[in-house]
């Protein structure tokens, strides 16, 4: 419990209320799809291997995560691009689908 | 006449389910309708208790589905307030003695008599439940500003929309402490609604006259029928019958006693 002197002063400890929130906005987001961490997080390492084939981004920065916004889920990516516009554009986007190696190595971006 | 089925459920145990539909039932037979309400808990009955009619059950919801007794002979009319009726679950049974088809042709034989049927849905989200949901016209959810039952009532309201029928679903929150709340440490009813984007049918404060009600059998919207949790049943029934009355408002400044009529009593003189 949030003391009323720490709320007159200001200090942001979160309520217990707010947690209930946080904790209960997290949970729901699992219990509503099928998704389990793990599989987010693979889906999340497969989705950022396609874009690098195409375009360079801030690996580091990458946030994909589920999201409700009234009764529906969403799938949210934050995906910032590198500033660096050297190379004038896209690297060529090497052969189709279907031959898409989950294994192919990856080029350690800057962080 | 053909009674609307509004069945009350929650997932979770505990919050209020029972409670909700004895009062809900009082309070829309209060309002001059012909109400019954069916215990769809099979095995675990209990709205025979909190409406006080225990003692006068003959035949039971089971009997009627086997055929030992007719509708009319298993229903106990609450002699209280008039044209409000129990069909009352079977105690010594267990859940599988009921299919949902059998609560279907079961409210099929009630509806023409009634403007209302209550269904007492059992907690969980299994037989019972589907019990209870299988006649339904509309659904109530009622949970409490707490992690687990909100989490429990989110589950049920996606059962509810996966339903083909697309039942209208709403919610009550039950035992909310407006001063909890002020302090941080109770979700509020914003909360919740946010959380679970459903539409508020109401909302009960945490009131001891619940206990008290339930100590003697009689339901607390009968025994003590200016409270502020009699006063949430009554609203929540009229909104239940079509009409318009404002929901309240729990971050309204004032005195905890002054608020508490406002939030629970003033909302009476709205249109």
């Amino acid at each position: 419990m949030t003391s009323l002197i720490d709320r007159l002063l200001g200090r942001k400890t979160p309520t217990s209320a707010e947690l209930a929130r946080e904790r209960l906005k997290l949970v729901l987001v699992t219990d509503r799809s099928d998704l389990s961490p793990e599989t987010l997080e693979q889906m999340q390492a497969e989705i950022i291997q396609v874009i690098t084939r195409y375009i360079k981004i801030d690996q580091s920065k990458v946030h994909i995560k589920l999201e409700q916004r009234a009764r529906e889920n969403y799938l949210v990516a934050d995906i910032p691009l590198v500033r660096d516009h050297s190379q004038s554009a896209a690297p060529p986007p090497p052969a189709p689908a279907g031959s898409a190696q989950l294994a192919e190595p990856e080029k350690p971006s800057g962080s | 006449m053909s009674a609307r089925i509004v069945t009350i459920t929650s997932g979770k145990g505990g919050v209020g389910k029972t409670t909700a539909t004895a009062n809900l039932a009082v309070s829309l037979a209060s309002l001059g309708k012909k109400v019954i309400c069916i215990d769809a808990d099979i095995g675990l009955r209990n709205l025979d208790v909190v409406m006080g009619l225990e003692n006068r059950i003959v035949y039971d919801l089971v009997d009627v589905i086997e055929g030992r007794c007719n509708l009319r002979q298993a229903m106990v009319k609450d002699r209280r307030i008039p044209d409000l009726y129990l069909l009352p679950a079977a105690q010594t049974r267990d859940k599988t003695a009921v299919s949902p088809d059998d609560m279907i042709t079961l409210t099929d034989g009630l509806r023409p008599d009634y403007e209302y049927i209550l269904i007492d849905s059992p907690a969980g989200i299994e037989w019972g439940f589907r019990n209870a949901l299988a006649p339904a016209d509309e659904v109530v959810v009622v949970t409490n500003p707490e992690v687990a039952a909100v989490r429990d009532a989110d589950r049920i309201i996606g059962l509810i929309e996966a339903d083909e029928r697309r039942l209208p679903a709403s919610l009550i929150i039950n035992r909310v402490k407006p001063d909890m709340v002020r302090q941080g440490d109770m979700l509020s009813v914003d909360d919740v609604i946010d959380i679970l984007s459903v539409r508020l049918l109401g909302v009960i404060p945490e009131d001891e006259y619940i206990l008290i009600a339930s100590n003697k059998g009689v339901p607390i919207t009968l025994d003590h029928q200016n409270s502020p949790a009699s006063t949430a049943f009554r609203n929540i029934a009229r909104r239940l019958t079509g009409e318009q009355v404002p929901l309240i408002n729990l971050d309204s400044r004032g005195g905890i006693l002054r608020r508490l009529a406002r939030i629970f009593g003033a909302s009476k003189a709205a249109p």
